[in-house]
């Protein structure tokens, strides 16, 4: 005869309740991992379908995640030069929000190195890949931009061709996929007067340094456009993408190009490990706190139900003491109890999950390792949870059952 | 009636506290019950029947004295000689004036489990739980939880449990006091019966005289003493 089954089956209602409590708690507590594996995830997921082999940055940064990285387009050309090299590509990668149809559109702007990518690699779910150098973008759902939306982005408008599914950036912010030309545009867009009044300034320091020497071809070339100055720099692109020829080593490529002073050379693992040690890094701990003070919630609210259900059968287990019963039969009844209490919690959890973790605005990934690694931290706070419990059992006399 | 003692007192002393709050509650008793007797324990409020009772039931160790249960000496002043919570559980029978059934459990679980913690598989738990309460007259109750029983039939299935084990020893603390005149008077008989069927020793704590005749003898206490406190046999 199960004691502790009858005793619950009893007491169902008080049961029920709080394992319901326990079971949201541990949801959360579920869900926490889930959020950290999913930022994980998420700040690694472009890194690694991006399919680079290595990232040629601006020199003694961690970009273009962790920090600003800074290179001139044009390095895409001395880079391919090098040996070992079978592609290079430009990367740009900026974050914008913009107001759309009347809310705010924040998203993650990716250029791609138009025409060798396309966005063939990205995972669409519906639509297309690029399939125009200019005003095609492709969205992440998480966007909430349809297909053929067409939206605003600098002065131009870009039309929705291709959508994809979980492609965020390491906020968690949508990424849509633009041609490098387009997100160079899009990021260094200013508005019409701003270009006017540049241009002006421009002329007006021509006059002041030149002193009468002003031609008016100079004049001229100095009220044009930025791009056609020969003395400004050409546009930047955010880093060189790298992919490496058949049988290339990359180590030794990657001590080529490191010897130019002004980039710096990460292979894809350790852009992957500057994202995690630095922007995940804090959120980790941040969500490994919580957790940690959820699991302590739970063992005491568990352990004050089993202690207040003790109480309550406290002469029921003097009576049990005074029949003869061992005392493992006691701590049986209270630990099975505190177990039954964590594992219908765990059962909740899981399920409530399934249908809560879909809608949290950050990606929720939840692992088996750590849906095994939660149930053992349940069984271990059942234990814990229990010894109050068994405490007072263990000290009750037998003759409790005799005061009235 | 054999001659073997159900169980034997002798010269049991119980002193609570000590100095000036010290209290004799039983002092110097001897006491004789033969297996297949039944004794009627009576006296006044404070005259130490419960604290002789509970004494020689090895819940409530003596101050000095021996304690022999079927012969076998358990208890030495306050030394048990025996682990006290198996030897109740194969020995001992208890009946209180509470029921004091679990109140998880029905009536039949409330007997059972007094089976299974002696080891008793469930099959056969369940079989004996039910033919005591058939022969308490409360069978057909097996499946209410105590809730749902009178004062009297509570009782009865207090009565299974204390029999479960087939005791040597039943020891019963006013156990009709919450009970009316034909309800008590049907317990005591049930007591009777169970000692004189079955051979086993039965104390019970009275103060209800209308059902003494059940009684195979009365031994009365008053401050701390029994006043006619020697068994036909001692």
């Amino acid at each position: 005869m199960n004691l502790a089954v009858r005793d619950v089956r009893h007491h169902a209602g008080r049961f029920v309740l709080t394992s319901v409590g326990i079971g949201l708690l541990l949801m959360i507590v579920m869900g926490m991992g889930g959020i950290y594996r999913g930022l994980i995830h998420e700040a690694t997921l472009l890194v690694d379908r991006v399919g680079a082999d290595l990232w040629v940055v601006q020199g003694s940064t961690r970009g273009p995640f962790a920090e600003v990285s800074r290179l001139p387009a044009n390095l895409e050309d001395r880079v391919r030069a090098v040996p070992g090299v079978a592609v290079a590509r430009r990367f740009v990668s900026h974050t914008f929000q913009r107001e759309h149809q009347g809310r705010a559109l924040r998203l993650v702007v990716q250029g791609l190195s138009w025409p060798e990518d396309r966005g063939d690699w990205a995972p669409l779910v519906a639509g297309r890949p690029l399939r125009q150098a200019h005003f095609e973008m492709i969205a992440d759902q998480s966007l909430q931009l349809p297909l053929g939306e067409r939206v605003r982005l600098g002065k131009d408008m870009y039309e929705v061709v291709g959508l994809t599914r979980g492609m965020v950036g390491s906020g968690g912010d949508g990424l849509a996929f633009l041609t490098v030309s387009d997100a160079m545009a899009v990021q260094f867009d200013v508005p019409g007067e701003a270009v006017r009044l540049e241009r002006a300034a421009r002329q007006a320091r021509l006059e002041n340094l030149d002193l009468g020497r002003v031609t008016p071809q100079l004049s001229e070339r100095a009220l044009g456009p930025t791009s056609e100055l020969p003395a400004l720099g050409p546009p930047q692109v955010s880093a060189i993408l790298v992919t490496l020829s058949e049988g290339a080593d990359p180590a030794r490529v990657a001590a080529t190009l490191s010897t130019w002073p002004d980039v710096t050379v990460y292979s894809t693992q350790q852009q992957k490990d500057l994202l995690l040690s630095g922007m995940v890094d804090k959120a980790r701990r941040q969500l490994g706190l919580f957790r940690a003070l959820l699991i302590i919630i739970s063992t005491i609210i568990i352990a004050l139900i089993i202690y207040t259900l003790t109480l309550d059968k406290i002469r029921d287990i003097a009576l049990l003491k005074l029949i003869g019963a061992r005392n493992r039969v006691i701590i049986g009844l209270i630990f099975q109890q505190a177990l039954l209490m964590g594992v219908l919690g765990y059962a909740l959890a899981w399920w409530l999950g399934g249908f809560a973790f879909p809608h949290f605005p950050r990606l929720v990934v939840i692992e088996t390792a750590d849906l095994v690694q939660l149930a053992f931290i349940v069984l271990g706070i059942s234990m814990l949870a229990s010894l109050l419990g068994i405490g007072k059992a263990l000290n009750v006399e037998a003759n409790t059952v005799l005061a009235t | 009636m054999e001659s073997v003692p159900g169980v034997e007192a002798t010269r049991l002393t119980k002193i609570y506290g000590h100095g000036h709050t010290e209290v004799v509650a039983v002092q110097d008793v001897t006491l004789r019950v033969a297996r297949g007797e039944i004794v009627a324990l009576l006296g006044p409020s404070g005259a130490g029947k419960s604290t002789l009772l509970t004494a020689m039931a090895i819940i409530n160790p003596p101050t000095s004295g021996q304690i022999r249960i079927g012969g076998q000496l358990v208890m030495d002043g306050d030394r048990a000689l025996v682990d006290l919570r198996a030897f109740r559980r194969k020995n001992l029978g208890f009946v209180f004036q509470k029921a004091n059934l679990i109140p998880f459990l029905n009536a039949r679980e409330n007997v059972q489990v007094a089976l299974e913690v002696n080891d008793v598989p469930p099959r056969a738990a369940h079989q004996r739980a039910m033919e005591l309460l058939e022969y308490l007259g409360v069978g057909t109750r097996a499946d209410n939880l105590p809730d749902a029983l009178s004062g009297g039939e509570q009782q009865r299935v207090a009565v299974a449990r204390a029999l479960a084990n087939h005791p040597s020893l039943i020891l019963a603390d006013e156990p009709t006091a919450a009970l009316d005149s034909h309800r008590g008077r049907q317990v005591m008989e049930l007591f009777a019966r169970v000692a004189h069927e079955h051979g086993t020793a039965v104390i019970v704590v009275t103060h209800d005289a209308r059902a003494l005749d059940v009684f195979d003898r009365t031994v009365h206490m008053e401050d701390g003493r029994l006043k006619n406190g020697k068994s036909p046999g001692g």
